[in-house]
């Protein structure tokens, strides 16, 4: 028995985290999504039935790759031989001499941007990136987006269908184009973040490990493109909020907002890696709307409690996001943290200008700051307002609590 | 190489828009096409009269049945349409972009099956 034993748990584990990078290497050597995934899929049934034998190889990833790359050309010589068979073809079948494989970083840069391609729906860009680049199976990423299995198979199917039948390249693209091409890499990653951080629908607030995901692929991006600071600024923001998910429900599962958490729950470690991350953003100087919001959550983390919060300091990034991002939202942000910085009327005069009405979180703010004037009847219809438009249904119970609060002042 | 269509498409019932718009619109599309031609990408081009002008034509039952059309009685009609050749999608939605811009019209670009192996 070797000293090197392996169990089935750490060989699905080791492939996890291998598989993204050998499917990228096999998509450049066979130009075939479909092609990449099966031979990885092939070399992890060999890695199971040998490894707990056999011991694991020195160097598992190498392993995967090399195994995945011959079983991909065992496959297709099979079927062109079927093909010579029918047409008498020849010389499709790939040269005998086990070619050195590379590994190569740009492989995995290509695939995200394939993956992310502005042609295929951001439903199918979520799934391929989670399953091609994260290396999660079908099931996983139907359970994350509370979708049934055969609808995330299909749409996964008619994604690489397109990219198939489209031409879509694997290709980084040129200076020119990467601003407009590297959006919807970084907005896919926030939302698969954002799915984990906060359900959209369902009791469940967190899915703590749909977030992981999302900050491992952005720590990959980040290491395959160091130069790009919105890059950085987005996995600083995603440690930065993540850092607060320990103290963001109490044990029932209700909400706890930013001002009521206990602050020592949060993950220190991730505190401190984002806050790097933000310090080097501003050494760099080349801002953009997810290193003003990384830089805004450091603000938030730099406080030891809520009232020590820098609201000057997050009211001057909001309004550099607000022209750099000019959205509604942007400004109902900028509006609490005018309020937060001690001027309510400024910041009711602020929201009343937006058009926000379906946005439950509008309603919930616009009865926060109602409540702060005294206007308590308004401030408990916006709750109700709120409570009627969320899907979360501890978001729900904490605005009703808030309604009947106000409701009780109102008549008091 | 992957051939494309890049068709045209536009609102019925809109507004057509001025004539000196169109005589623009004309010129822009012809200088298109000469840069599709020159770049080695043109494979068929063209205009098309208005959905009223269509004919459908099946068969059923062994019987031919002609009919006033068009097909879809959709109020978004193909006004026109390319036909390239290009080495991937990308470059296909570049020329479309540049076709988007010359039409004054949304572009939907749709890749042709490949040739069947004879």
């Amino acid at each position: 028995m070797p000293d090197n034993q392996v169990g089935s748990a750490e060989i699905a584990r080791i492939f996890k985290n291998e598989s993204g990078r050998a499917v990228a290497t096999l998509v450049r050597r066979f130009g075939d999504i479909d092609i990449a995934e099966e031979a990885v899929q092939e070399a992890f049934v060999e890695a199971v039935r040998r490894w707990p034998s056999d011991g694991m190889p020195p160097s598992p990833a190498g392993w995967i790759i090399t195994t995945a790359r011959n079983r991909a050309i065992d496959n297709r010589r099979r079927e062109s031989k079927r093909d010579d068979r029918q047409r008498q073809a020849h010389d499709l079948v790939p040269t005998d001499e086990p070619e050195e494989i590379e590994i190569v970083d740009d492989d995995q840069l290509r695939l995200i941007f394939t993956c992310c391609h502005p042609a295929l729906s951001p439903e199918a860009q979520v799934a391929l990136t989670l399953r091609l680049i994260g290396g999660l199976q079908t099931p996983e990423i139907a359970r994350a987006f509370l979708t049934s299995e055969p609808t995330m198979a299909q749409r996964i199917v008619r994604a690489k269908k397109k990219i198939k039948k489209a031409n879509i390249p694997y290709r980084i693209p040129g200076d020119a184009e990467l601003p407009n091409r590297l959006r919807p890499v970084l907005s896919i990653i926030y939302l698969i973040f954002n799915e984990g951080y906060l359900a959209t629908s369902g009791g469940e607030l967190v899915r703590a490990d749909i977030s992981t995901e999302a900050i491992r692929l952005g720590r990959l991006l980040a290491g395959l493109m160091p130069d790009e600071p919105e890059v950085a600024g987005l996995l600083g923001l995603m440690l930065l909020t993540e850092a607060r998910r320990p103290a963001r429900t109490d044990e029932n599962g209700n909400l706890i907002t930013l001002r009521d958490q206990d602050r020592s729950l949060w993950t220190t470690a991730f505190i401190e890696e984002g806050h790097e991350i933000v310090a080097a953003c501003v050494r760099r100087n080349r801002p953009g709307p997810y290193q003003l919001q990384a830089a805004i959550a450091a603000v938030h983390t730099d406080a030891a409690a809520a009232d020590n919060t820098d609201w000057d300091q997050i009211v001057a990034l909001y309004t550099q996001l607000a022209v750099l991002a000019p959205t509604p939202i942007v400004e109902l942000n900028r509006a609490i943290a005018i309020a937060e910085s001690g001027d309510t009327t400024a910041a009711l005069g602020l929201v009343g200008q937006l058009d926000l009405d379906d946005y439950y979180l509008y309603h919930a703010t616009v009865g926060d700051l109602l409540e702060r004037v005294g206007r308590h009847r308004e401030a408990a219809e916006a709750f109700t307002r709120a409570g009627e438009l969320t899907n979360n249904e501890s978001e729900r119970r904490h605005l009703m609590t808030r309604e009947s609060k106000a409701r009780s002042a109102a008549a008091g | 190489m992957s051939q494309y269509l890049l068709s045209v498409h536009y609102v019925e019932g809109e507004e057509p828009p001025s004539d000196a718009v169109m005589q623009q619109m004309f010129a822009d599309v012809d200088t298109l096409n000469q840069k599709m031609q020159d770049n080695g990408v043109w494979v068929f081009a063209g205009g098309l009269e208005t959905p009223d002008t269509a004919t459908v034509v099946r068969s059923e039952n062994g019987e031919i049945l002609t009919t006033d059309g068009p097909f879809a009685e959709a109020k978004e009609q193909i006004g026109g349409f390319w036909v390239i050749e290009a080495g991937d999608l990308d470059e296909a939605l570049d020329w479309a972009s540049q076709a988007t811009v010359a039409c004054r019209g949304p572009v939907e670009v749709r890749p042709f099956q490949d040739e069947p192996e004879s």
